[in-house]
């Protein structure tokens, strides 16, 4: 043993881990099992401080299998003295089964994070390099931490209250734990209460179908004039190429009063068509800007070989350029549609009638005092499943989509 | 003449120079680029810039939402009297009605059937005309809350007593002209009064700023930072990745009330939370309180609560997008700078601050423009949210506001404009100042 300057550096570092992985554990932990704990993030940092001075107290090449066990029981010891035998902030016999498995979490964890942070550090004065690595490293861990909660939390929050009721959420709102004894039909009344008696069965149809019938719309009318922008030359090519995706940046609540008046009168407000009128319109621009990029990545020699071998133009693209970008179809295609599934504020402002109703307007619906919570979370969780299932499944491309567009080298 | 071969049909042309005509080919392919571009433009014409015009003419108009619904006569018509016997005398009774409270009508008139078997007796009232069967009044201009009734008295035959027919079955037809106030050419500048003169529309305007900054720049650090973290590979980064796009792709009303639920005062998860880990005494209403006096080093700076929460809301609805932009530029940038860097002793910071932030100033700067205008434009999470209460309300949710809740369209439209000719100032702003190489 040897301490050096690394050793503050290991003690900074191994509290901070500790802090930030007793509050993470015992808030899953209280989500997970319902019981209620105020977890001793002081002793946590102790444990943790323990933990990184251990590790640092050797150089590098000294910290051999030994002094990783030393460091994993530093932790769990230093925590179980420094807390009086409650690790978690509770009785041992409280939930013992889920706090064991908090316990080790945040012992595991805990030992992990510190051991990634400056597992390879000097133990004696540290460069400017070595000392910006670990500060690095600790940020990292850290956002990674925080994004991954920040994320998830609402997500977990969604699902979870959904599949709860009410007299349970306002009891204990940190009870997320589910009582499978009641069986599925339990479990997803919710659900099934949605399905039955709040028409979302017609909510899930309406929206499938405009979303659809937007993606179909979009891609007729947008494939031939981003083909036009993107290969033939017209006077005006190049400022429509750089201003269409300005029509994208109008915003829809400056079109949704004389949208409204002029539906209002043609009686097209309350209708699927208005929509289909109105989203088709606002998703051409950017379907537009994201495609021409594209096809001007095709390289134009395919298509002068086609014409050549005398392919009309209307022949080159549907044999030549549109099999050439299936994968930027799809792309767009999926975008689109993300659009649409998720398109609020029209949805909100023209459709009255509960037939006609799309998911967003339905859940909006759902947002009343009468409505138990559970269900506005179920509603939720429906119009949120299929397009995160849609999007996972295609994540590259939509991924490679968004970003060629706009990204350029 | 290198110009020469980009116009192929100006070749043939004796005179020297580039052809000012174009030839043949050129107008074949030109005619084809503007009728595959046509249904777009028929559209977007359609959709977006006619509204958008149709706005500013809104805007000028003493309009309502009940306005829409155009004003008409409404006829009820009744029998008085009873009809047992041939001979019998009774009346049909029509009892008009304009439907609007402050709109006049023109050309009035309505038209019926009488039933077979009725003839009318006596004088036929002046302004109605009866040609076989059918019936038709004249009204001519009538005011706003006119009512008037129009009495037929008519006596029946055996045939009519035999087989009676209620008067109702056939029913009159009204017809009038009214004056629509959207296509009248009356105009005010009464909307656009109403709004500068309101005493909260310099502090929406504030509201709207804050916003409007403060969103982009959370939205692009959280960003910048995120895709910091996932630009080394390690396990599940993949995972991660797919996970922090949750935000973006889920639909805005799931997570604007999940958010609601979890930031609740009383039940909500996050006060719980923040309660057992000591951070909190007290719970916080989010989303509900106006703003609270903090304390720094004796100065005291009114926080503001729920505006600071819908930024945070939407700078983590954002994020992701900028996320995935700063990624994929980032791993575009050639790995062997950072291992030259690496040579000259560069620590990671410095590789950060002179190799990798230069290569990211051209996507920033666009990633800032495009979040800069979606964020001012943001409407459903902010209304969702909170629907503009505690010192939340922005221009966009103030033209729902005034068209919407207030019910009146001239005023909300009057707010449309200004949130219009804002971003067009600011895209031309940009336009004038933005280097021309950025595309």
């Amino acid at each position: 043993m040897r301490p050096g300057p690394g050793t503050l550096i290991g003690l900074i570092v191994g509290a901070i881990w500790g802090a930030i992985w007793m509050i993470v554990v015992s808030v899953v932990f209280m989500l997970i099992s319902g019981a209620v704990t105020a977890p001793p993030i002081g002793a946590a940092m102790l444990a943790g401080a323990a933990c990184g001075a251990l590790i640092m107290a050797f150089e590098p090449g000294a910290r051999s299998t030994g002094v990783t066990i030393a460091a994993i029981a530093a932790v769990f010891i230093v925590l179980g003295v420094a807390t009086f035998g409650a690790p978690i902030g509770l009785p041992l016999s409280a939930v013992p089964l889920a706090q064991t498995v908090a316990v080790a979490a945040f012992v595991l964890a805990t030992w992990f994070a510190i051991d990634r942070s400056v597992g390879d550090a000097p133990s004696g004065r540290m460069t400017r390099y070595q000392f910006e690595t670990v500060v690095i490293r600790v940020a990292k861990g850290l956002g990674l931490v925080f994004f991954t909660v920040m994320v998830a939390l609402p997500f977990y929050v969604m699902v979870m209250t959904s599949l709860k009721n009410q007299a349970q959420l306002i009891a204990n709102p940190l009870d997320f734990s589910l009582d499978l004894a009641q069986g599925p039909a339990g479990l997803f009344r919710s659900y099934i209460e949605l399905f039955t008696q709040y028409h979302f069965g017609t909510f899930l149809w309406n929206t499938a179908i405009v979303s659809i019938a937007t993606v179909i719309i979009t891609l007729c009318f947008a494939v031939p004039g981003a083909y036009a922008v993107a290969r033939l030359r017209f006077p005006g090519q190049a400022f429509l190429s750089r201003s269409i995706l300005l029509i994208y940046m109008v915003p829809g609540i400056v079109l949704v009063i004389p949208l409204y008046a002029v539906f209002s009168q043609l009686g097209l407000r309350n209708s699927l068509a208005g929509l289909l009128i109105v989203y088709p319109a606002t998703t051409i621009p950017v379907a537009l800007y994201m495609l021409q990029g594209h096809f001007r990545g095709i390289p134009s020699e395919l298509e002068e070989a086609g014409l050549m071998d005398g392919l009309t133009r209307l022949g080159v693209i549907g044999k030549i350029t549109m099999p050439l970008s299936l994968p930027a179809l799809a792309s767009v295609a999926l975008y689109v549609f993300m659009i649409a599934w998720n398109e609020f504020l029209f949805a909100f402002m023209f459709l009255d009638n509960i037939d006609m109703f799309t998911l967003s307007r339905g859940v909006v619906s759902l947002n009343s005092s009468e409505v138990p919570r559970q269900h506005l979370m179920a509603g939720a969780v429906i119009a949120t499943v299929p397009v995160l299932v849609l999007f996972l499944w295609f994540e590259r491309f939509l991924v490679s989509g968004l970003t060629a567009g706009g990204v350029k080298g | 003449m290198a110009n020469s071969a980009d116009y192929p049909a100006g070749a043939g042309q004796p005179e020297k120079g580039p052809p000012t005509t174009i030839g043949p080919l050129a107008r074949r392919e030109r005619n084809l680029a503007y009728s595959m571009l046509l249904p777009t433009f028929a559209i977007v014409m359609a959709v977006v810039l006619a509204p958008l015009l149709a706005n500013f003419w809104i805007s000028f108009k003493p309009v309502g939402l009940g306005d829409l619904r155009s004003a008409r006569l409404f006829v009820n018509e009744r029998l008085r009297g009873d009809l047992v016997a041939p001979g019998d005398v009774a009346t049909i009774e029509y009892r008009l009605r304009n439907s609007s409270q402050d709109k006049p009508l023109r050309d009035v008139s309505f038209a019926d059937t009488l039933p077979d078997g009725l003839s009318v007796v006596g004088d036929l009232d002046e302004r109605c005309t009866l040609t076989g069967r059918d019936l038709l009044c004249t009204l001519g201009d009538v005011e706003a809350r006119f009512r008037d009734r129009v009495q037929i008295e008519v006596s029946a035959d055996q045939a009519f007593i035999d087989n009676p027919v209620e008067i109702r079955d056939s029913e009159a037809v009204s017809h009038a002209t009214s004056q629509n106030v959207l296509t009248s050419f009356e105009f005010t500048l009464e909307n656009f009064d109403k709004i500068f003169s309101a005493s909260e529309f310099w502090q929406v305007l504030r509201v709207t700023v804050y916003y409007t900054v403060f969103a982009t720049l959370g939205a692009i650090i959280l960003g910048l930072f995120a895709a910091q973290m996932l630009n080394s590979a390690f396990a599940g980064r993949t995972a991660l990745r797919g996970l922090f796009l949750f935000p973006y792709v889920a639909p805005v009303i799931a997570v604007a009330f999940t958010w609601v639920l979890l930031l609740d005062p009383f039940s909500g998860a996050l006060n719980a939370i923040l309660r057992q880990i000591g951070a909190i005494e007290q719970p916080v209403n989010f989303l509900g309180q106006r703003a609270v006096p903090l304390d720094f080093f004796g100065l005291t700076v009114n926080f503001p609560v729920a505006l600071s929460t819908i930024i945070a809301i939407e700078a983590w609805r954002s994020f992701p997008l900028s996320f995935l932009f700063i990624l994929a530029r980032m791993q575009s940038i050639p790995s062997d700078m950072y291992e030259a860097a690496e040579m000259d002793g560069a620590s990671p910071l410095q590789q950060f601050w002179y190799i990798s932030l230069p290569q990211l100033v051209g996507i920033l700067a666009i990633l800032f423009l495009l979040r800069f205008i979606w964020s001012f434009n943001n409407f459903d999470d902010i209304f969702l949210l909170t629907g503009g209460a505690a010192g939340t309300r922005t221009l966009t949710v103030n033209v729902y506001e005034q068209a919407f809740a207030v019910s009146n369209l001239g005023a909300g439209a009057a707010v449309a404009v200004v949130v219009f000719t804002v971003l067009l100032i600011f895209s031309l702003v940009i336009f004038k100042y933005s280097p021309q190489d950025e595309g």
